[in-house]
């Protein structure tokens, strides 16, 4: 008698050592299961596809959990429901490799439904197989979402009713209607002809990604005896004759002819050009020729308010880079959040010779207010010897304290002399730079557009800077 | 070399890419947006990727998948965000894969608010997700270490094969200063056991054993683990505890306040030193036992953004040999100097 030897897919172990126990050829899958047939299609194909060393599979929560007892491939094992996003990173990382969302009902349709969602409407590069026997298996015989209205579980006792728990989910359908998917189709494992239909399918599926063109999705309509307390026969009829009634096998979408491959070319910089890419190339390095005096002993606190748009927080901004080019230690911390949203915004800018312990300024030193709220909200927190710099032209009452320098600085008004109300916040800058000495005006002019890199502000920062010092002068 | 005036949450972002990540997953969060921001922009630059996930679960979920294969990634949330993520963080300890998470943390519980606290200290030290893990868990205190700091969490994540978190608050990931950054890592270290898409890769990811024998051999592998990384990784900093009757102890932002409270106090008379821990996990246990068994040292002081998180490790540290005093602010309230001098004043 001649004998054929059947082999098996060589994407598969010889011997499922790490399912362990006595028969390491046999899989941990019951009679009558539908995952051992559709793990055989897949791992033919992969093995008649040259893809098994780039491929990569991704298991689910359920009895396929241990499909990497079988498959000689990369196995990634994922937490429920969330195959498709491990699937998408590792898909980011290795964009050669071959990935497969393997995946039930319960994973894919329930507790993982957005996962599967997001990951087919990004058209993510991958191949998704999806496991319908309308029944949680490895748990136990509970309601699946994709459960029959009427069909008992151990979680529908008395039947699924739409009232309790809602109908079941067409998984296809609903991928089918996303624009990025390009091949969805449902096949159910019952007889030879269907099991070449699946067969087809999964091969395609897999040639999609292959090809680079995005994402396909295979539902297959499965049995599972166990869970669902029937013979193995028994299921393969109530599949044909009762699941598939709601579940219409069938291309649901098929855009493979049409579809280009996606192609993403990554820019891949040398490490020399690192520094210049991120933007972390230092001020001091682009000013050129400015003697700076010696660091003085010094700790200056200051607080910077306005409205939200007045420039208070640039403000600071430039002042803390302009006195780290002095060579100061300095800290610069907003409000942020809600407070910014009120429409007013305040900064805490300290400069130091010395270390600075907290950038939390709760007495200045010197107070910056350009409006009115910001004076009335910290004029009492200024220490006693300090500044109060406000604009005297936007407050009509100056602050009352005769402990502290106050100078009125009509800043707004006349930034908007010079050009342009936005630059009021240079004019205080220019202010706070002349009252307090220690900078260097060639530094400054050439420290701020570096700064301020808005083209169209250069020429103006750079006289309201000036005239914030004249103001002081003449104050 | 020169220094550039940058935000503690950028200053993530550029650490990470000088460590070489090359895969970043988000979800934005305030206040950790900022480092998704930045990272949508600058890591498709150098080449990587950059992708807003559909969720946190999504998010760490991605890291996951993309921690199995040879290149760096990483994600940054916010403590609600943190709290979602839980669930992939189990599976990654469990899986003994390589990332980096950075969290601002914020006000909770609950949608709380966006204003700074330390009340994340628990759910990412002590575990939030489930099983018997650690995490290797830094604590910056300013924009140069959130650079530093993210790049030896990169480090210490591949040398362990262990989840790395960068535990931050509010205020140091939105405040400026002045950062010097290194030249980019241009060596990865291997990772033989990665599963990388080629022949020698059949490998598996995975945290489940289903024989109870094999999944307590397992545990035991991981806590034999997080020993030899509280060996040779504990990080912390001690300022003029030499001599001190009293030592504060407080990380991030608390720390640079309790430098401030330090400064006051001593000329004043007191003799007092900070210690700050850098690594939260390990915790500088070892460095508590000696001030604990130090004649010279009266008491400890503790100060927490939080109903008192990290006090309880510091108390164990100490084991009633010394009186450990508490005072903690919620709500993202932050303490004055004069205030915790007052409160320290009170204490002793």
């Amino acid at each position: 008698m001649k004998t054929t030897i059947l082999q098996k897919p060589a994407s598969f172990y010889d011997e499922f050592t790490q399912k362990g126990g006595a028969q390491l050829a046999n899989t941990h899958y019951c009679p009558g299961c539908g995952h051992g047939i559709l793990h055989k299609l897949i791992a033919e194909a992969v093995s008649d596809f040259g893809i098994q060393d780039k491929t990569v599979l991704i298991s689910p929560v359920g009895c396929s959990v241990f499909a990497y007892y079988y498959f000689d491939v990369g196995n990634i094992q994922a937490a429920h429901g969330r195959a498709p996003a491990v699937a998408t990173g590792y898909k980011r990382s290795n964009p050669e490799s071959i990935v497969i969302s393997y995946q039930g009902d319960g994973d894919l349709a329930a507790i993982g439904a957005n996962e599967i969602l997001q990951a087919a409407n990004r058209g993510e590069q991958m191949t998704v197989f999806f496991v319908n026997n309308a029944i949680y298996g490895m748990t136990g015989g509970q309601m699946a979402p994709t459960t029959l209205i009427g069909q008992k579980s151990t979680t529908t006792p008395r039947g699924r009713t739409m009232q309790n728990e809602g109908y079941p989910l067409r998984m296809a359908e609903i991928i089918a209607t996303l624009e990025a998917p390009v091949y969805v189709e449902r096949v159910m494992m019952t007889d030879p002809k269907n099991i070449a239909r699946t067969r087809k399918a999964v091969r395609k599926a897999l040639k999609i990604q292959m090809e680079k063109k995005g994402f396909s999705f295979v539902e297959v309509l499965s049995g599972c005896p166990t869970g669902l307390k029937m013979t193995p026969v028994n299921t393969k009829n109530w599949i044909t004759d009762v699941l598939s009634k709601y579940f219409e096998p069938g291309v649901k979408k098929d855009e493979s002819e049409d579809r280009e491959p996606i192609i993403t070319l990554h820019p891949d910089p040398h490490f020399e050009e690192y520094h210049e890419l991120l933007d972390i190339r230092s001020l001091s390095d682009k000013v050129k020729g400015v003697k700076l005096s010696a660091v003085k002993e010094m700790v200056d606190e200051i607080k910077i308010a306005g409205f939200g748009g007045q420039g208070v927080l640039s403000l600071g901004y430039a002042l803390a880079n302009i006195a780290m080019g002095h060579n100061y230690k300095v800290s610069w911390l907003p409000s942020y959040g809600p407070e910014m949203r009120g429409g007013t915004a305040n900064c805490s800018v300290k400069i130091s010779d010395k270390r600075i312990s907290s950038p939390m300024i709760d007495n200045p030193t010197v107070l910056v207010a350009m409006n009115k709220p910001s004076l009335q909200k910290f004029v009492d927190d200024v220490q006693p010897g300090g500044v109060i710099l406000y604009d005297s032209g936007l407050i009509d009452e100056a602050p009352k304290r005769n402990d502290v320098t106050v100078i009125g600085i009509p800043a707004t008004a006349e930034a908007d002399k010079l050009g342009s109300t936005k630059a009021a916040n240079m004019v205080m800058l220019g202010a706070y730079a002349k009252i307090r000495g220690y900078l260097s005006n060639d530094y400054v002019k050439q420290a701020l557009p570096l700064i301020i890199k808005n083209k169209s502000f250069h020429k103006l920062n750079e006289d309201a800077f000036k005239r914030g010092m004249e103001l002081v002068k003449n104050s | 070399m020169s220094k550039v005036l940058i935000k503690g949450n950028e200053a993530v972002v550029r650490g990470a890419l000088l460590a070489g990540c090359k895969n970043f997953f988000g979800y934005p969060i305030t206040p950790a947006s900022e480092i998704a921001e930045t990272a949508a922009y600058y890591f498709p630059l150098l080449g990587g990727t950059f992708l807003q996930a559909e969720s946190e679960i999504g998010a760490i979920n991605m890291v996951y998948g993309a921690a199995s294969s040879k290149a760096r990634c990483m994600t940054a949330s916010s403590s609600p965000g943190m709290s979602l993520k839980m669930e992939g963080i189990s599976y990654i300890a469990g899986a003994e894969l390589p990332c980096v998470i950075i969290d601002i943390m914020r006000g909770g519980p609950g949608l709380g608010n966006i204003a700074p606290e330390q009340a994340d200290y628990n759910q990412i030290i002590k575990g939030g997700g489930h099983g018997s893990y650690s995490l290797i868990v830094v604590a910056p205190n300013s924009a140069q270490e959130m650079c530093d700091l993210t790049m030896l969490a990169f480090e210490l994540s591949d040398k362990y094969r262990n989840p790395a978190v960068v535990l931050a608050d509010g205020i140091i990931g939105q405040m400026m200063e002045p950062v010097e950054f290194p030249e980019p890592v241009q060596t990865m270290p291997d990772r033989p056991w990665a599963v990388s898409g080629t022949i020698d890769s059949h490998h598996l990811i995975c945290s489940i054993q289903l024989d109870p024998d094999m999944l307590e051999a397992h545990n035991l592998a991981l806590q034999a683990k997080y020993a030899r990384i509280a060996e040779n990784e504990i990080r912390y900093e001690a300022i003029q505890c030499d001599d001190a009757e009293h030592i504060l102890v407080g990380y991030g932002i608390v720390s640079r306040i309790l430098q401030g409270v330090m400064e006051q106090l001593r000329t004043e008379g007191y003799k007092v030193g900070l210690m700050r821990p850098i690594t939260l996990s390990p915790f500088p246990t070892p460095q508590l036992i000696a001030f604990a068994e130090n004649n010279n040292v009266k008491s400890l002081f503790v100060c927490e953004l939080s109903a008192g998180q990290m006090v309880d490790d510091v108390r164990l540290a100490v084991n009633g040999r010394k009186p450990v005093h508490l005072y903690t602010r919620m709500g993202g309230k932050v303490p004055t100097v004069k205030e915790i001098v007052e409160k320290f004043k009170e204490s002793i």
